[in-house]
């Protein structure tokens, strides 16, 4: 599979008049790029591995001399100490992320197929708006957010770490731009074998969707994961696993060790649903293009 | 919304009957509408009227006409600060980490398949990761800091550099850091772009007598990849516009001399920190019509490209 593959790739690079050499200037040029990217990565992973003597020696190290998981150990134990168990705060993060994915992408996906495929009054309007909120989705509208959910009732609510991020603007518009690539003729078929909008929806378009799910299950993942509980919610047993790791990075007791502990553990999770979810898309891509 | 009304006038019977008709497009939307407009529309339109008050949170708005706006451009220095600080961190990262995106997507592209889901991780990794303190590490004052430690045994400097208190250097620092973290959406877009291209483009651009990639670039990729373009590029506005993250958690809140104060740290300081809620809608409002107007700015530079 990858034999042939790359067998082909040649084979077109030859076609395409490309040179093996520039190929190989443009690897060297990323992997030197890519260590410069990945350096501060590296750092946070060799200081939480470090013991504490070894945090201020002088020159600073760029490796640990006794690797040690420590830290990590001091990390687990103070968020134990707290007065709610640790598997309170995985729940509430399964709980956030979850929730938040699942509602985000089929709100968004639901959505994006009328707002891609159906003309009806006020479906323009519906699209430029959503075009110009992609703008307003950031931290700037988070004061105002909090005006409007202290109203609601839903300050130190768990749901405050769920409802704000269900409808996403850019999940919205990454599937809107997506499913118009589907022909007209694939929908209207299966509307003349009398198949209702709902149905075309989830049986024959979000099923070939499976790149644009991922980029949305990534972003939405991300988003969810890093929320910063602590100003929605104000009670132990409400706040997620990287709120209360980040706790424990700002608390007096912290070292520098601990918080390369508590940066590295949030960062893992992401990380994998990354790895996972891209190697989807190259492989859902890849599918794509053997079928012409 | 206008337009339509004022056309479905005459016929308003017509109106009814094709919403009658759609029910089942409205009944899809409403999930995502209805929390889209209580948690993006409502908090936007919210924050104009709101700039026109004076809110803690605790009593009732009161209104009091344009003070917040008077208050920002004749008297509150650190915001006119802040307005130079931005622009300044928005000039200089909004067009770079575009540039970036684009580069390095098309870079990648360029290389096997399996090489290039390594290369995307590794230059995607960086906007998934909190690690300021690493960066404090890095640019720390005394010579335990990497770069000091580094730049000493070079013998280009002999004294250690205060980067992040030094307000010569703070705002250089929370670019470097800002551009490090900013490889995030737009850049996903722009390698799904460059993925899309037909090869076999590339092969007819090549017995057409195109040879080098550089010219693929110019004739073929950008042409192709508009929206992709366009979509990096809004991605890019806003995090360059609300970047203020960055510079709290890097060189401390207030930093030196207010120079990494930008005007989104500034709604930050008003909204959390003091609970005046109406001056940060007026700074936030302001935000918006800034992000807004250059915004249009780009799309009716792309739109050749754009369809």
């Amino acid at each position: 599979m990858a034999q042939t593959d790359i067998r082909k790739l040649k084979a077109s690079n030859r076609r395409a008049g490309r040179k093996i050499r520039g190929t190989v200037a443009i690897a060297v040029l990323l992997t030197v790029l890519g260590i410069f990217m990945l350096f501060p990565i590296y750092l946070a992973v060799m200081m939480s591995v470090k013991p504490v003597e070894e945090l201020f020696i002088f020159p600073p190290k760029l490796y640990a001399l006794r690797p040690t998981l420590d830290n990590y150990r001091d990390l687990f134990d103070a968020m134990h100490q707290n007065r709610v168990p640790f598997s309170r705060y995985v729940f509430n993060s399964v709980m956030v992320t979850v929730s938040v994915t699942v509602l985000q992408c089929v709100f968004a996906s639901m959505a994006a197929f009328v707002l891609a495929k159906c003309r009806f009054p006020g479906s323009k309007l519906i699209n430029s708006i959503i075009v110009i909120s992609l703008l307003y989705q950031s931290n700037v509208i988070y004061i105002m957010q909090y005006v409007v959910m202290s109203k609601m009732g839903l300050i130190d609510d768990p749901l405050a770490l769920i409802l704000p991020s269900v409808a996403s603007p850019l999940a919205l518009f990454l599937m809107r731009q997506s499913m118009s690539q589907i022909p007209d003729s694939i929908i209207e078929a299966a509307k003349v074998d009398g198949a209702g909008l709902f149905r075309i929806c989830w049986q024959i378009v979000i099923p070939n969707q499976k790149p644009a799910l991922m980029t949305l299950i990534i972003f939405a993942f991300q988003a969810s994961w890093n929320i910063q509980s602590g100003s929605l919610v104000f009670q132990e047993q409400y706040k997620t696993l990287t709120t209360a790791a980040a706790q424990v990075a700002t608390s007096g007791m912290a070292r520098a060790g601990v918080a390369s502990a508590v940066s590295v553990f949030i960062l893992v999770p992401p990380v994998i649903v990354f790895i996972l979810a891209q190697r989807h898309v190259i492989e859902t891509m890849a599918h794509s293009g053997i079928k012409e | 919304m206008a337009k339509e009304i004022r056309s479905a006038a005459g016929k308003k019977r017509g109106l009814w009957k094709s919403v009658k008709q759609n029910r089942a497009c409205y009944l899809m939307l409403a999930p995502f509408m209805l929390f889209f407009i209580v948690f993006t529309v409502i908090p936007v339109a919210m924050s104009l009227p709101m700039g026109f008050t004076d809110f803690d949170m605790v009593q009732k708005p009161k209104y009091v006409g344009l003070s917040n706006y008077t208050t920002l451009f004749l008297s509150d220095k650190v915001f006119i600060r802040s307005i130079r600080v931005t622009l300044i961190f928005a000039l200089l990262t909004g067009p770079i980490s575009f540039a970036l995106c684009f580069l390095l997507a098309w870079l990648i592209n360029e290389l096997p398949g399996k090489l290039r889901t390594l290369f995307t991780l590794i230059f995607y990794i960086p906007s998934m990761a909190s690690i300021y303190f690493v960066w404090q590490i890095i640019f720390s004052g005394d010579m335990n800091g990497y770069l000091n430690s580094f730049l000493m045994e070079l013998g280009i400097t002999t004294e250690p550099i205060q980067w992040l208190t030094d307000s010569r250097y703070v705002l250089g620092v929370t670019i470097v850091v800002q551009l490090w973290i900013s490889l995030g959406a737009g850049f996903l877009a722009l390698r799904a772009g460059f993925q899309n291209i037909d090869r076999s483009l590339y092969e007819a651009a090549a017995i057409e007598g195109l040879h080098s990639r550089w010219q693929e670039l110019i004739y073929i990729v950008i042409p192709s990849m508009g929206p992709q373009l366009m979509f990096a590029a809004v991605m890019q506005i806003v995090g360059s516009f609300t970047a203020g993250a960055v510079a709290q958690n890097l060189v401390g809140f207030p930093s030196t001399d207010y120079r990494a104060h930008t005007i989104m740290t500034h709604a930050y300081d008003y909204g959390w920190v003091r609970y005046e809620m109406g001056y940060a809608s007026a700074i936030c409002t302001l935000l918006f019509i800034a992000m807004y107007i250059c915004n249009r700015l780009i799309s009716r530079g792309l739109s050749k490209y754009n369809d």
